[in-house]
């Protein structure tokens, strides 16, 4: 086994390399950049060598420097993570040269599964099910119906030259094809010059399903089960779980054989992932092979009780594989939620900043992986696992050079609805302050009937959130029950208020039963009736009875509200409270009732008017200025450009206008809501 | 007997209708509430007493004779703000606009006589119109009154003065008096002169929401110490603010309960200050981390936004905190956080409230206007205000100390108890490299030299070792351990003593 490696990567997978090397009792060496001098994975790796500047164009992907790191450390074997050089065959070759591990799949197989018509070639040669289609040339009209018939409908018929959907059409039987394929071909021949037309299965309420395979050096390949990463938001990937709620055993087994198939297939070892697209119908078609450790591999451990690194160290250390495909079971469910430094109400962007808190939930330790002595970390035990693999901290900085994601978290449990409520539970009290973050849309979506149903697609989000995220909307039962919460934790604050020094004796103020909770503009009377474990709430006519530890000042509030969990996150805002639960984010104010009769009377204010503005919507650089004073400027037209993490965002007029004033200038860096330019 | 009790009872009713339902219509209307449903939001349900609830008014000109409502257009009285005493006057609209007559006049007077007297807080709810036209000198006399009593009371009970309506021309002095002024947007407005006379004398055109409205004061002139959205809002926060304050300057600062460890520990504090010294960092994170529960009462946070005033609890007990903001200004000293920062201090020493100094302060800011603005005798107010208190004084300085400004900012020169300063310290004339410019003016055609000499002074002067060594510096601490290093010299000052020499007052530069 190597005694030293050398992690090239940063942020969580260095973290959750450096977890398992440590527990193999290898010594670990961590590279950074300029940005990540106080980040986790420097302070976690027994060594760190530094390797240029933020940008990882001059750092992290720069094979030199990784090499020179190495040959400083005497690493012995590096693994790549994923991302930056995890896929680049001329790092793997460098290595080799070197005589240094790749801990990964041989540099052929890198080559073959790297390019997308030379993968699906091997695959479909290897019996891997492919995308039916046609290729070829087409004559006619009559040649594109008997073509479709033979694929099967649907069909999507499209120009070869084209590309976002220009000359593409969708086929449900042969008129369609035949009318399909002429305008098709008619409009490929106006748009690009280019008329030949190429037809493909049109794959409906597709899902996207993949396969975790594992193979040696020595022949041995097995395929750890299915992930599904069908919610995904313009091709990233949010939400995954293992197993699939979709797949039966036989489809599993299928899709497994196969992707064992095509590992072996181009001679693959390592830890692999064989991603298809699933029909509504349970057929099934290649997309790819990712020849790395995937971000979302952590469900499939929980679901195995593999770690996956370990087996990937081992591997490349030459080891056999310790267990055969009918080892290897399924015990429970688990689900990941990824945590991305991008603001759901400002449509995702990206969010850059100090975070001034940082307090995920306790992790709790249950399932296959504590069965098997895999727990990568001390952790209370418990019946329902939490895991967050991450690579942020407390007061650490989230710089505009990389990925978003912040974090991963994961639950496990027996079932599938209880691993969805632990996941509601542990997103209430992850704690993330100072940036934008999804943590409301993550739980948005644990609560949404489609996706507890099951019933979900790689459409999913484009569906369900058409206009983007605007916070959720709880069911009146919800709010009955916060409102509960809210005015039990205010008595209790009223209470320590006048426990005041200075007071009048005998003349103190005592705190009455009788509150109104205006939550937004709905208003809840109620009474609190306090005993010595708790008090009970009278609301809406019925009883709750609300627990809690709350201490007045605490940001969580974790409660047991009518005998269910409720976790609040508690924030002062001017004679109120703002509390966020279940991707809500309320303005909860608790009055007597003659102040509720009073602030009924209190006009109700319009937000001040910006759309004479162009506010930056996230911090960033200004790296363009496209107008001046004076200019008129087109609804869509460019504006500026602001850049952050790493992404140019370029800023559109939203209405047609004249240009006053432009209050910033290149290479200036803006906060939120900083005013760029104004309109007349 | 039964008669008696009821012809009191209509009498109550009566006064308690103010002007009657159309006025009090009128003022809802307005967005404003009566003085009255004021004081119930104010004080704790049922603790008020009033005073004087059928005085009226004598004045017999122009027809008043005819017209004497009980009240006379101010309720006044005392209550609790969670069981601890306070006074208080509130303006009743819906009479004759809570024009100041002589009587409304002697009904404040005489609950400022009896909070002097029994040490305790006045609040006063401002929404007048003005003096009384009708009574002439005599409602003139009236202000007067009332001003030499909040000069009288000043330094003795703290003064809060919320304006929520008009409150023009001689009205304006009595809140400027006071120790806090806040508004509420849109329903009130401050000035001397109103908008008419503004155009009759200077022709400027200008409405009163900008000429004196909560905008104005809290962001441009600096009057106000804050503003709240509606008189709801600004009602329940001033009883938080309130629980800051000591009854009077025989008491010290309250307590209460607490459910912050005061030994917390706050790892994320140690990487706060950015490795490029020209990147700023919000100083307020500090601050609420430092505080119990994070709690931070913030004033005049719109104004002067380079220092940063407020209280805080720690242990439970208030402090007033002042500390220099690296996000504005690169926190420098000049004319208004100077002033702002001196009359907070001011306070402070005058309730024997401790004060805690977070410094991270280049200097003083250059320029003709700070020069001809007066910066010198407007700088040397903070400086004065610093030197003069004898409360706790406990300092922390985070990054950079320089110049006049590190003297100013509570130094251990200026009777600092505890000067902490972090591993990140600077504490030096001036930044390097504008001292090397300075000491080597004759190599800086070298830029190599240049950067050799700006390294050398950096090694030297770049740390808080320097100071420490004097003993300027009594310690420097991890920054994760502020919250517990500052808590503990604060408890450990609770008993300080110290006086100043006899003197009539002193003459600090106004």
């Amino acid at each position: 086994m190597f005694k030293k490696i050398l992690i090239a990567n940063r942020g969580e997978i260095a973290c959750r390399v450096i977890k398992t090397a440590r527990r193999m009792g290898i010594a670990t060496v961590a590279v950074y950049s300029d940005a990540d001098r106080n980040a986790l994975h420097v302070r976690m790796a027994d060594e760190a060598v530094h390797i240029g500047p933020s940008p990882a164009n001059q750092s992290y992907i720069v094979i030199d420097r990784i090499m020179e790191a190495i040959r400083q450390t005497g690493a012995e074997a590096v693994h790549p993570g994923y991302g930056f050089l995890s896929e680049n065959m001329k790092f793997a070759e460098a290595l080799e040269a070197e005589g240094v591990v790749f801990i990964g799949p041989p540099s052929g197989a890198i080559e073959a599964m790297g390019d997308k018509i030379t993968s699906k070639k091997i695959a479909a040669e290897a019996g891997v099910n492919t995308v039916p289609g046609h290729m070829g040339l087409i004559a006619d009209a009559d040649e594109a119906a008997r073509i479709s018939t033979r694929i099967g409908y649907p069909v999507m018929i499209k120009a070869s030259a084209g590309g976002g959907g220009k000359g593409m059409r969708i086929a449900w039987n042969d008129d369609e094809a035949r009318e399909g394929f002429q305008s098709s071909k008619n409009e490929a021949a106006s748009s690009f010059g280019d008329d030949r037309i190429f037809i493909e299965k049109f794959v409906t309420q597709p899902r996207h399903i993949e396969i975790q395979v594992l193979a040696d050096q020595h022949g041995n390949a097995v395929y750890l089960h299915e992930r599904e990463c069908s919610i995904q938001r313009r091709n990233q990937k949010v939400i995954e779980e293992a197993p699939s709620p979709f797949l039966d055993e036989a489809t599993r087994a299928a899709m497994g054989a196969q992707a064992v198939a095509l590992a072996k297939a181009v001679g693959y070892c390592s830890a692999g992932t064989v991603e298809f697209i699933v029909d509504g119908d349970r057929n099934f078609y290649f997309l790819e092979m990712n020849t790395r450790l995937q971000v979302e591999h952590p469900v499939t451990e929980l679901i195995t009780g593999v770690d996956l690194v370990e087996q990937m160290i081992r591997v490349a250390a030459g080891e056999p594989l310790p267990f055969a495909q009918t080892d290897l079971t399924i015990t429970g469910w688990a689900i990941e939620s990824r945590l991305y430094a991008e603001d759901p109400y400002r449509n995702f962007l990206p969010s850059i900043g100090r975070l001034t808190r940082y307090r995920p939930p306790a992790e709790v330790a249950a399932g296959p992986m504590l069965a098997k002595g895999k727990w990568l970390e001390q952790a209370r035990r418990g019946d329902r696992a939490v895991r967050n693999d991450t690579g942020v901290h407390e007061g650490g900085e989230i710089s505009m050079f990389y990925d978003p994601m912040i974090a991963k978290l994961c639950t496990w449990a027996p079932s599938r609805p209880e691993a969805i409520e632990a996941m509601r539970l542990a997103l209430d009290e992850f704690e993330v302050e100072g940036i934008g973050h999804n943590l409301p849309f993550l739980s948005a979506v644990m609560d949404h009937p489609r996706f507890v149903s099951g019933e979900i697609t790689t459409a999913f989000i484009a569906e369900e959130y058409p206009e983007g995220f605007q916070g959720t909307t709880l069911p009146d039962a919800d709010l009955h029950r916060i409102a509960a919460a809210a005015a039990a934790m205010h008595r209790v604050a009223e209470i320590r208020r006048t426990r005041i020094s200075g007071r009048l004796d005998n003349h103190e103020r005592h705190v009455g039963e009788n509150w109104v909770v205006f939550i937004g503009d709905q208003e809840y009377p109620v009474r609190i009736r306090a005993d010595r474990d708790g008090s009970t709430v009278s609301i809406a006519g019925q009883d709750l009875r609300v627990e809690s530890d709350w201490k007045p000042g605490q940001s969580l509030a974790r409660l047991m509200v009518d005998d269910r969990p409720l976790v609040l996150k508690v924030d002062r805002i001017p004679a109120g409270y703002r509390l966020r639960t279940r991707g809500a984010d309320l303005r909860v104010h608790v009055r007597r009732p003659r102040a509720a009769e009073l602030a009924r009377l209190m006009p109700v204010k319009q937000a001040p008017d910006t759309s004479k503005l162009l506010l930056c919507p996230m911090p960033g650089l200004v790296v363009r200025i496209n107008v001046a004073p004076g200019d008129e400027v087109q609804e869509g037209q460019a504006l500026a450009t602001i850049e952050a993490m790493k992404m140019e965002n370029i800023l559109r007029a939203e209405r047609k206008g004249v240009v006053k004033s432009v209050n910033a200038e290149p290479g200036q860096s803006l906060k939120v809501d900083e005013i760029i330019m104004e309109f007349e | 007997m039964t008669d008696i009790l009821a012809e009191l009872q209509r009498r109550r009713d009566q006064a308690r209708m103010g002007g009657g339902q159309r006025r009090i219509d009128a003022q809802h209307a307005r967005g404003k509430l009566t003085a009255r449903e004021r004081l119930d939001l104010l004080l704790d349900e049922g603790s008020f007493e009033e005073f004087d609830m059928f005085v009226a008014h004598r004045s017999t000109d122009f027809g008043m004779e005819t017209d004497r409502p009980y009240g006379d257009g101010v309720v006044t009285g005392w209550g609790t703000i969670n069981g601890r005493m306070v006074y208080v006057f509130s303006q009743d609209f819906t009479v004759f606009g809570g024009s100041l007559s002589e009587t409304h006049a002697q009904k404040i007077c005489k609950i400022m006589d009896m909070a002097m007297q029994n040490g305790a807080p006045v609040i006063g709810l401002n929404d007048s119109g003005g003096a009384r036209i009708q009574e002439g000198v005599a409602s003139l006399a009236g202000y007067a009154e009332v001003f030499q009593r909040n000069i009288m009371a000043s330094g003795v009970v703290p003064q809060i003065s919320v304006i929520m309506g008009p409150c023009a021309g001689g009205a304006v002095y009595s809140p400027a008096m006071t120790d806090f002024i806040f508004m509420v947007r849109d329903t009130s407005y401050m000035f001397v002169t109103g908008p008419d006379v503004v155009k009759t004398v200077t022709n400027e055109v200008v409405t009163a929401e900008e000429l004196g409205g909560a905008s104005t004061h809290t962001r441009k002139s600096s009057v106000a110490d804050g503003a709240f959205e509606n008189d709801v809002e600004a009602l329940s926060e001033i009883r938080r603010l309130f629980d800051f304050l000591p009854l009077n300057n025989r008491e010290k600062a309250p307590t209460r309960p607490f459910f912050d460890d005061p030994a917390r520990i706050e790892p994320s504090l140690d990487t706060l200050i950015p490795d490029n010294p020209n990147q700023p960092y919000d100083m307020k994170e500090l601050i609420q981390k430092v505080a119990d529960e994070g709690d931070f009462y913030e004033l005049q946070k719109d104004f002067a936004a380079n220092i940063i005033i407020g209280f805080i609890r720690l242990e439970g007990q208030t402090v007033g905190v002042v500390a220099n903001q690296p996000m504005v200004l690169a926190g420098c000293l000049d004319i208004d956080s100077s002033r702002k920062a001196a009359r907070f201090v001011r306070f402070c020493d005058a309730f024997e409230i401790p004060i805690l100094t977070l410094v991270d302060v280049p200097g003083f800011l250059p320029g003709t206007s700070q020069e001809y603005g007066g910066v010198i005798k407007h700088g040397a107010k903070l400086l004065f205000a610093y030197g003069e208190a004898t409360v706790p004084k406990v300092t922390v300085i985070t990054r950079k100390a320089y110049g006049g400004a590190y003297d100013v900012m509570a130094s251990k020169h200026l009777r600092g108890d505890f000067n902490y300063a972090w591993p990140t310290a600077e504490i030096a004339v001036m930044g390097a490299k504008g001292a090397v410019e300075i000491l080597y003016r004759s190599e800086l055609g070298d830029p190599e030299k240049i950067a050799a000499r700006t390294r050398d002074y950096e090694n030297r002067f770049a740390n808080p070792f320097v100071a420490a060594e004097r003993g300027f510096i009594d310690e420097v601490i991890q920054p994760r351990s502020t919250r517990k290093r500052v808590a503990r010299a604060f408890a450990s000052l609770r008993g300080k003593r110290l006086s100043n020499p006899w003197k009539k007052h002193d003459n600090i530069p106004l």
